[in-house]
């Protein structure tokens, strides 16, 4: 590149020559805003909603997910034909946390939260607070969506308010174990509905 | 905004708009592996930037997939546009693990793990260890390096890598620390602790700040 497209590589204003290959950098794709919806769903095809080939890894942000019912859990699960989200998942699941009264830390594993091949949605949170400044937070990737060779590699970390009020930093790392294309997301609480808060669904271009 | 520049936005040719106030990730370049030996990244080749045009790389790996069964994946970092890879490292490496029977590797557990990591070293880094190798099975993640131009502060770096583990398992590898030299980084290597990289794609890109 020469003159003007050049000079103004990485800086913050002025013209830039785009990205080769359509753009190469994050997409925003679509963003849902919960409203004690029972499901929020990301269907390739649906709604504007890309899932497919188009991008190789796809990130799910989180931003103040707020539960109906305290103590609740909220997850993901997966569909590979758009209507049944049963997708088999192996999934590994361990947090850090750290009470507001700074009386308990804890790095643990939880075994009732991970699965091993289980079909069942995979949670995100758990005994999460609802009261009114209670919320998750985060992000979770997801790789290669559309591959018909390999299972769905998947990596979350979000942070939230635990209904007894500890600060709780989750990880979560998985498959779903399937060489059927992704083809949706559903987001949806164990019990109640999501109250309130957004999910934004980004594309990472790779060209 | 409005006209060329506004209908460009998000396409893949013309002129767009600097973003306002940075914070972008560019796509800078993808290696493709075809049952390759190493991928390397070097500051200057085939497009690659790896230099102060950028504080924040990040690599992301989609369906890295080993050649053989049960085997590391590692990178390694160079000061010398790749002539060399044996940047001294400290890092430190855990793993959160869970197999597919649940039964399995005591139902699933995470922990740190001593064989991993580097104290002061100048080998390959693991990124994950013991992939499979079969048809479905692969890796994916990312890898975040700081600061690789500072001729003043050491290299950190942060990884979060998913593994499909040989014996049908699932591995959540994390490592992070640092390239312990304040002379530049400028190129990035990838391998296998054994065989190749029969498959997959490591893309680099830039963080604009």
């Amino acid at each position: 590149m020469t003159g003007i497209i050049a000079q103004n590589v990485g800086r913050t204003s002025g013209l830039i020559k785009s990205a080769g290959g359509g753009g190469g950098v994050w997409t925003k794709i679509k963003t849902l805003t919960a409203s004690a919806d029972s499901t929020l769903d990301f269907i390739d095809g649906t709604s504007d909603v890309v899932l497919d080939s188009t991008y190789p890894i796809y990130v799910f942000k989180f931003i103040n997910i707020h539960l109906a019912t305290d103590n609740g859990e909220w997850g993901i699960n997966f569909t590979t034909d758009g209507t049944n989200f049963n997708v088999t998942k192996t999934t590994a699941y361990w947090y850090a946390n750290h009470k507001e009264d700074d009386s308990g830390t804890a790095l643990d594993y939880s075994t009732s939260r991970d699965l091993a091949q289980g079909t069942a949605l995979q949670q995100l949170g758990a005994d999460v607070g609802a009261d009114n400044d209670q919320s998750t937070s985060g992000e979770l990737m997801l790789f290669n969506p559309s591959s018909t060779t390999f299972v769905k590699h998947f990596i979350a970390n979000t942070n939230y308010a635990h209904a007894d009020d500890y600060s709780i930093d989750l990880y979560v790392g998985g498959y779903a174990n399937t060489t059927s294309a992704i083809t949706g997301a559903r987001f949806s609480a164990v019990s109640g509905n999501i109250d309130a808060g957004t999910i934004k669904l980004y594309g990472i271009g790779d060209s | 905004m409005s006209g060329i520049i506004a209908q460009n936005i998000l396409d893949n040719s013309g002129l767009i708009k600097a973003p306002a106030g940075g914070g972008a990730w560019n796509f800078i370049k993808k290696l493709t592996a075809s049952a390759s030996s190493d991928l390397s990244f070097v500051d200057g080749t085939s497009d690659v930037v790896l230099d102060s045009t950028y504080k924040e790389y990040l690599f992301t790996f989609n369906n890295i997939h080993p050649s053989n069964d049960g085997v590391g994946f590692l990178f390694n970092l160079s000061e010398d546009t790749g002539s060399s890879y044996a940047v001294t490292k400290m890092s430190t490496w855990f793993q959160a693990y869970h197999g597919e029977s649940d039964a399995y590797v005591g139902g699933g557990g995470v922990a740190y793990n001593a064989s991993y990591d580097l104290a002061q070293g100048t080998g390959t880094q693991y990124l994950s260890n013991n992939a499979g190798n079969g048809n479905d099975e692969s890796g994916s993640g990312y890898l975040k390096l700081f600061g690789l131009s500072s001729t003043t502060f050491v290299k950190h770096w942060i990884s979060n890598m998913n593994t499909y583990y040989f014996q049908d398992y699932l591995q959540n590898d994390f490592t992070a620390g640092y390239g312990n030299t304040t002379s530049a980084v400028d190129a990035v290597q990838f391998s296998m602790t054994a065989g190749n990289i029969d498959a997959g794609d490591i893309c680099l890109y830039g963080l604009t700040t």
